[in-house]
């Protein structure tokens, strides 16, 4: 009962801050110390003109966390394969390596690589955000993968093989099919990180790529609060989609369990 | 001709005596990610290195200079930004590791809605709790307005300052809010894989139930233990727009100072921004590197240790 009760109030101390951002979403002019606010709808009616540039960028986030999740499944898949089921020398330092972008501060490499995308003619261009982008979504990636490839009995390709099954026919009837779950984990995981990340974008975008994190953050700093409430809730959704899988795809250990073996 | 063949052979066994001759396969299907993270991350430390050595660069004539670098370590609003980085990332790894091992005790037993309800703020943006913390711990915000109506505090300015304070308090209670439940969430992972039969044995043979956590439990969590918090120290010793939004204005953190030197309207800062983006760099690395060599010991064979078990 009291195991009950604690984890009750901590539920509830983890959904606290979410609870003045949706009165706030709601509010008109909510001044201190009111405690109910003024009902209005108008910051809902602001977002979605076109000066609030959220729907420009939702899109652009959509796009770029779509594109480097789709990047990262590709040559995360391969490798994901080679850490889960072979051993091999080197593997825990090839592991650390893949690893370092996401534990090591990336705020030099950023400034390194934009001397390279501005002659490049990539700063501030999507492609350029979603080549930083991969800096964070191939670790986890493959992190993600590796476990489920670690839980992956081979045997079932080779009995495939020697009934006589291709080997793009054994990708496709069997060896997918069997990974899918762990994929759509990893992928989930991938696109959100992509859609949450704010440095890196800030970083190369120069001020022309407008994700909906950065249209957060300006927002944030003008001073509006109905309406960086409202955009917040906003920039939730894809959260929340994932929440709705995950209630049965987190359940998925093996996937996550490859964080935790660092 | 007999040397040839000889030669042939000789290089022939050296060849199979690799490691890439057995593993080659596996090394190829590594090759694209690893090629990936050092061109992008390694390419980009480079480059960076060479920008703050004055080798590259916009505003620099190709002259090696440790300028920077001088500048920099002569520079007390440095130090001190050191200082508050090694304070926030080692005080919010430490309050996180130890509640959400607490945690994941506590929802190891506990049904699945529970798990589920602690994973809420796993997805969310750091701006989004940022921007919730603000309107919820800021002097004129929802709890101190429940307090003022409570009667608890007579004006918001008997609430105690939570956020941009001395303390960094804010910045701390967000880091607590979003890592507890990532953390908790890879150490349930590792807690369902431990088999139930070693603690049973364990209270079989008498040990009381905090022994049983302490020697049992504990030891078999600790590689997701130093995996999770490597990952959050690493983290939250980088991470920009929580202290810059939550923090005080002085000190600024580490990377609040990067970002600072680098838009700098004066283009000689950005040197000085890399140089210090480089220190950071380099300072989480040698941290993590001393935190694994600590934790267990030999921390690049613990792969192969498993699979020879």
């Amino acid at each position: 009962m009291t195991r009950k009760i604690a984890l009750l109030l901590i539920i509830g101390v983890l959904f606290l801050p979410f609870l003045p951002l949706l009165v706030w979403s709601f509010a008109e002019g909510w001044y201190f110390p009111q405690l109910v606010p003024q009902w209005t709808m108008q910051n809902w009616s602001t977002l979605l003109t076109t000066s609030a540039k959220v729907g420009q960028g939702f899109w652009q986030s959509l796009v770029i966390a779509a594109i480097s999740t789709g990047l990262a499944l590709l040559v995360g898949l391969p490798a994901g394969r080679a850490l889960g089921l072979s051993d091999f020398p080197g593997k825990g330092a090839v592991k650390l390596f893949l690893l370092l972008p996401i534990i090591v501060s990336p705020l030099a490499t950023l400034m390194g690589i934009q001397f390279i995308l501005i002659r490049l003619g990539l700063s501030g261009t999507i492609m350029g955000v979603v080549l930083v982008h991969l800096l964070s979504t191939i670790p986890y990636m493959t992190l993600v993968l590796s476990s489920v490839y670690a839980n992956f009995d081979s045997d079932y390709e080779i009995q495939a093989r020697s009934l006589g099954a291709s080997s793009v026919q054994v990708l496709q009837q069997i060896t997918l099919p069997l990974i899918a779950p762990g994929v759509v984990v990893g992928a989930l995981f991938a696109f959100l990180i992509s859609w949450n990340e704010f440095l890196l974008t800030f970083f190369v975008g120069s001020g022309r790529v407008f994700t909906l994190p950065m249209v957060l953050f300006t927002s944030l700093q003008s001073g509006n609060t109905g309406l960086t409430a409202a955009i917040a809730i906003t920039s939730l959704l894809p959260a929340l989609i994932f929440l709705l899988f995950s209630s049965r795809a987190l359940d998925n250990n093996t996937a996550i369990g490859g964080l935790g073996n660092v | 001709m007999s040397v040839t063949s000889t030669n042939r052979s000789f290089w022939h066994r050296a060849w199979h005596r690799t490691a890439l001759s057995r593993y080659w396969p596996t090394y190829l299907r590594l090759l694209p990610a690893v090629a990936v993270v050092a061109v992008l991350f390694g390419g980009g430390l480079l480059l960076a290195f060479g920008q703050s050595i004055g080798l590259i660069g916009i505003t620099n004539d190709g002259a090696l200079s440790l300028a920077a670098y001088r500048q920099v370590l002569s520079s007390r609003s440095f130090w001190q930004s050191l200082n508050l980085s090694l304070y926030i990332a080692i005080v919010a790894t430490t309050l996180s590791t130890v509640l959400s091992v607490g945690l994941a005790m506590l929802l190891q037993r506990a049904g699945r809605w529970a798990s589920f309800a602690c994973q809420l703020t796993l997805p969310i943006p750091h701006l989004v709790g940022i921007a919730g913390i603000l309107l919820l711990l800021s002097p004129s915000g929802l709890i101190s307005r429940v307090l003022l109506s409570l009667g608890a505090i007579a004006s918001d300015q008997d609430f105690p300052l939570l956020v941009n304070d001395r303390h960094s308090v804010g910045v701390l209670i967000h880091f607590v809010w979003k890592e507890v439940p990532f953390m908790t969430l890879i150490l349930l992972a590792v807690l369902k894989g431990i088999r139930p039969e070693l603690g049973m044995q364990a209270r079989a043979l008498g040990a009381k139930p905090w022994q049983c956590f302490w020697h049992v439990t504990l030891p078999l969590l600790k590689p997701g233990i130093i995996s999770a918090s490597l990952i959050v120290f690493g983290f939250v010793f980088g991470s920009f727009e929580v202290p810059f939004l939550l923090g005080a204005t002085a000190p600024k953190t580490l990377p609040v100072l990067v970002y600072q030197a680098f838009t700098d309207v004066d283009l000689n800062q950005r040197t000085v921004a890399i140089a210090l983006g480089l220190i950071l760099s380099f300072t989480s690395l040698s941290l993590i590197a001393i935190y694994l060599w600590l934790g267990s010991g030999k921390p690049f064979r613990r792969d192969m240790d498993r699979s020879a078990k």
